[in-house]
């Protein structure tokens, strides 16, 4: 129990986390776009890319919410060794980990004040499967239209009507990540 | 036939080789060593301590024999050594009451308990050079005396000043609070900021702009009718709680100032009558600064007390902590240097256009 | 390259990694909002505010070891504070640099954007001295973040008609305010008002760090950017009505260079790649010098 708490996380990580990072900001920069991540192995139920994201972008200063299966022992003390991260509410989450029901409903996370929209939660959406088929999108990123098997539209199409305000999403899937910002246009279906 | 102007990087270098030897000086005198900054430019140490929001003497003085004397250039080299460095602990708050006075002076009682205590002080020298100094070799003039230190059994105790004020109601209470204050150096300055915030900030300003922000209110931009209740230099304990104990350890001392102005108030529309309070607390015997300190810090508290704001400039939180850091402002002053043929070649053919355009207007007028 | 004992007591890429995650969050954030204006907890850098610390902060938590970094002021790679960034990211993060725009996945910048179109795959990085562009016209941070919120931006469009009552023209060259995905106003930095058209739907990442002013903004690629304008007077970029004298392009932008004390002036590309690269291709401009012939 204890090794699989201490292992797991970046051999030398400022060069592991760069990488990663570079592969997040390709991924919200370019929505919709699939990349691949290494080099975390968190314990399960979370994917590898979950325990990416989790290293690359969390510490003691960003509140986290584990919902569902991922708030579980293991994760929990995995999450508290690697990254320091307070447990919170989803109310107050800087970041929130779980799979799309279970972190449901999504309008109690942070979307944000008027005069600081960057104040908002980033939620990290464990799936089953990423592939660029699904709803069409569209907006600031994408050069004309992509596609990716979003869990739902309706909700995510709501987030889009509150910009700047909302919420942002990253989609993680074994050691592949895909992002939606809030600033996505969702085609309704 | 033009040539662009290459070899930037040779530059660079033959600049800083040049910059070593100017430091260096005449080699036929001896070079300065880090002990002989610490100990015989203490009050500069000091002031780059200050402003640097490092504590470290060595350090310090390392920093002004880099810079030359450029005491503001030295602050910078400790900013960005500082910033570099991990965060092992947070302290406990320091307890200034407890401090080991090297000078304790208050201008509001003529005599309190713990005594006036001048300590060492350029207050009553006569400003005329002293020659003497010139000659090499001066030996020192006696033994200093030894610090007050309340801790240690039988001295007397050194109790602030405030608190006498305090007891009797006639200065605002400020009570103690645990919370703990925003983190200047890790988070971005927001606005408005809150009185912990902006004490931080003032703290580590630049001397003379606080200096002269505090002026200003004594010649009635901003006036707060300050007394020095009480100015104490001395150092302090630092502790840091160690979980696995369960107990706080002490991990060193180091020397501070601090005033606490004493404000005359006749009472506004959500205060009643009483006297007001400004404080400033700086690293090392920094006394002008912990005044100037007090001075901006009450000023700056206007809102919060129910007072009118004026359009003093030392009221303004805005501008007074936009623009107190010398690191920012020498920093964005100096980089005018840096070229701007770009912006400058746009602006060129603005006005070109424009006088063209003049020019063309006048002919067919006329 | 060797890496000396002076910098192995620095992290990669300088910054240690709890500021880098910092850093790193703001930018997703800036992405996600594009144009908006992300408070960031800017450090000090060893480099002083003013010179290119916020671009310092946002390469350095972008830089990868794989990267090959390209720094550029005033369009020109070899000016002395390009070279000393380049140097301080060779040092302390061990990275390939490159002058040639093509070839480099991470560009910073100071008040220019390459005249070679960035492509995707690339990122660009603006040091930023005022990222605020109502700055101006408001010198109240407190102000100006409600005029953002408010999207109350009748300001800076009563400033730009004023010029036009003045001047027939807008009379703003540089630093030229845009809004981006008709939300945000955004200051694209000291850029020549001839870059603001690549702004937009750039195929590259853009990200915009201000140091002192604590501020991150961002442009994702094909991101709408419009340079503010008016129906009757239209944004229009201009340059310098003249060919490069070294290369003969003529459509970048230009620096004017006085080659003598009695008028005498030539206009050179201000990017010094795409000039050197046209050069080398055999482009000749008034008074350049042939590739073949300069070897001789």
């Amino acid at each position: 129990m204890i090794a699989d708490t201490l292992s797991g996380g970046f051999a030398d990580a400022p060069t592991k986390s760069a990488r990663a990072f570079r592969a997040i900001l390709e991924a919200m920069a370019r929505p919709g776009t699939i990349h691949t991540v290494t080099a975390a192995q968190p314990p399960a139920p979370l994917s590898v890319a979950a325990g990416v994201v989790l290293l690359t972008l969390c510490d003691g200063t960003t509140p986290l919410h584990l919902a569902g299966t991922a708030d579980r022992a293991e994760v929990r003390d995995w999450v508290a060794f690697h990254t320091g991260a307070p447990l919170v509410a989803p109310e107050e989450a800087a970041f929130a980990l779980g799979r799309w029901e279970a972190l449901a409903p999504v309008s109690c996370f942070r979307i944000g004040q008027p005069d600081y929209p960057d104040r908002s939660a980033t939620l990290i959406v464990e799936m089953d499967r990423l592939t660029n088929h699904g709803p069409a999108l569209t907006g600031p990123g994408i050069e004309t239209a992509t596609w990716l098997n979003l869990p739902e539209t309706a909700a995510f199409r709501a987030n889009r009507a509150l910009f700047p305000l909302g919420f942002d999403t990253i989609f993680t899937c074994g050691d592949r990540i895909a992002a939606l910002p809030r600033s996505t246009r969702v085609e309704a279906v | 036939m033009y040539v662009a102007v290459k070899g930037g990087e040779r530059a660079i270098d033959n600049a800083h080789q040049w910059l070593a030897e100017e430091r260096r000086g005449d080699l036929s005198i001896p070079e300065l060593t880090i002990p002989q900054i610490r100990e015989q430019m203490k009050l500069a140490v000091n002031r780059v301590m200050a402003e640097g929001s490092l504590y470290d003497p060595d350090l310090a003085a390392l920093a002004i024999k880099q810079a030359r004397g450029d005491l503001i250039e030295a602050v910078f080299l400790i900013r960005a050594y500082r910033t570099t460095l991990p965060r092992f602990a947070l302290s406990n708050p320091v307890d200034t009451g407890t401090m080991a006075v090297d000078r304790r002076i208050s201008a509001t009682f003529k005599d309190l308990p713990g005594g006036q205590v001048l300590g060492p002080t350029f207050d009553y020298t006569h400003r005329l050079l002293d020659f003497a100094l010139m000659a090499e070799g001066e030996a020192p003039s006696g033994t200093p005396p030894t610090p007050i230190n309340p801790l240690e059994r039988g001295a007397p105790l050194v109790p602030h000043v405030t608190g006498f004020l305090d007891r009797d109601g006639l200065i605002e209470t400020e009570p103690a609070t645990d919370t703990t204050p925003p983190d200047l150096t890790r988070e971005p300055l927001e606005l408005p900021a809150d009185r912990a915030l902006r004490l931080q900030a003032i703290t580590r300003g630049d001397e003379g702009f606080i200096l002269s922000l505090a002026y200003s209110t004594q010649r009635g931009y901003g006036r707060t009718h300050a007394f020095v209740g009480e100015l104490r230099i001395g150092r302090v304990a630092v502790e840091v709680d160690i979980p696995e104990l369960g107990f706080a350890v002490e991990i060193g001392e180091v020397e501070l100032t601090e005033c606490e102005t004493v404000n005359q108030f006749k009472g506004s529309r959500t205060e009643p009558p009483q006297f007001t309070r400004g404080y400033g607390l700086v690293f090392g015997q920094s006394e002008r600064k912990a005044i100037a300190m007090s001075l901006v810090d009450r000023s700056l508290r206007w809102n919060e007390l129910g007072e009118d704001f004026t359009g003093a400039p030392a009221q303004d939180a805005e501008f007074v902590l936009y623009h107190c850091d010398n690191i920012q402002a020498t920093g964005f002053l100096e980089h005018i240097k840096l070229p701007h043929y770009v912006d400058f070649q746009a602006e060129l053919e603005l006005v070109r256009g424009l006088r063209a355009e003049a020019q063309a207007q006048r002919e067919a007028a006329e | 390259m060797t890496i000396s004992r002076e910098t192995q007591a620095y992290n990669f890429a300088y910054l240690d990694e709890q500021t880098k995650r910092m850093i790193r969050r703001a930018i997703l954030k800036g992405l996600a909002v594009p144009g908006y204006q992300v408070p960031f907890a800017s450090r000090e850098m060893p480099m002083p505010y003013g010179w290119g610390t916020g671009g310092v902060q946002v390469t350095a938590a972008c830089l990868m070891p794989e990267d090959r970094l390209k720094v550029i002021d005033q369009g020109a790679d070899d000016t002395t504070n390009a070279v000393s960034i380049r140097k301080f990211f060779a040092r302390t993060a061990g990275v390939a640099t490159t002058e040639r725009t093509g070839e480099a996945t991470v560009i910073q910048t100071r008040h220019r954007i390459p005249e070679t179109p960035l492509t995707k795959g690339q990122i660009l990085v603006y040091q930023v001295p005022i990222p605020e562009p109502l700055r101006f016209l408001e010198p109240r941070e407190t102000e100006t973040r409600k005029m953002h919120e408010l999207e109350e931006y009748g300001l800076m469009h009563v400033k730009l008609y004023e010029d036009i009552a003045r001047h027939g023209q807008i009379a703003t060259s540089y630093a030229y305010p845009v809004k981006v995905e008709g939300r945000y106003v955004m200051d694209p930095s000291p850029i020549p008002k001839f870059d603001n058209p690549k702004l937009g739907q750039s195929p590259a990442i853009q990200l915009f760090g201000a140091g002192r002013e604590q501020r991150i903004f961002a442009l994702p690629p094909f991101t709408d950017v419009v340079s503010l304008d008016f129906d009757d007077y239209p944004f229009a970029a201009t340059k310098a009505p003249h060919d490069c004298d070294l290369c003969g392009a003529r459509q970048s932008y230009l620096d004017e260079v006085i080659t003598d004390d009695r008028g005498g002036r030539m206009f050179v590309c201000s990017d010094t790649d795409f000039c050197a690269g046209r050069q080398a291709e055999g482009k000749v401009g008034r008074l350049g010098v042939g590739q073949a012939e300069g070897a001789k």
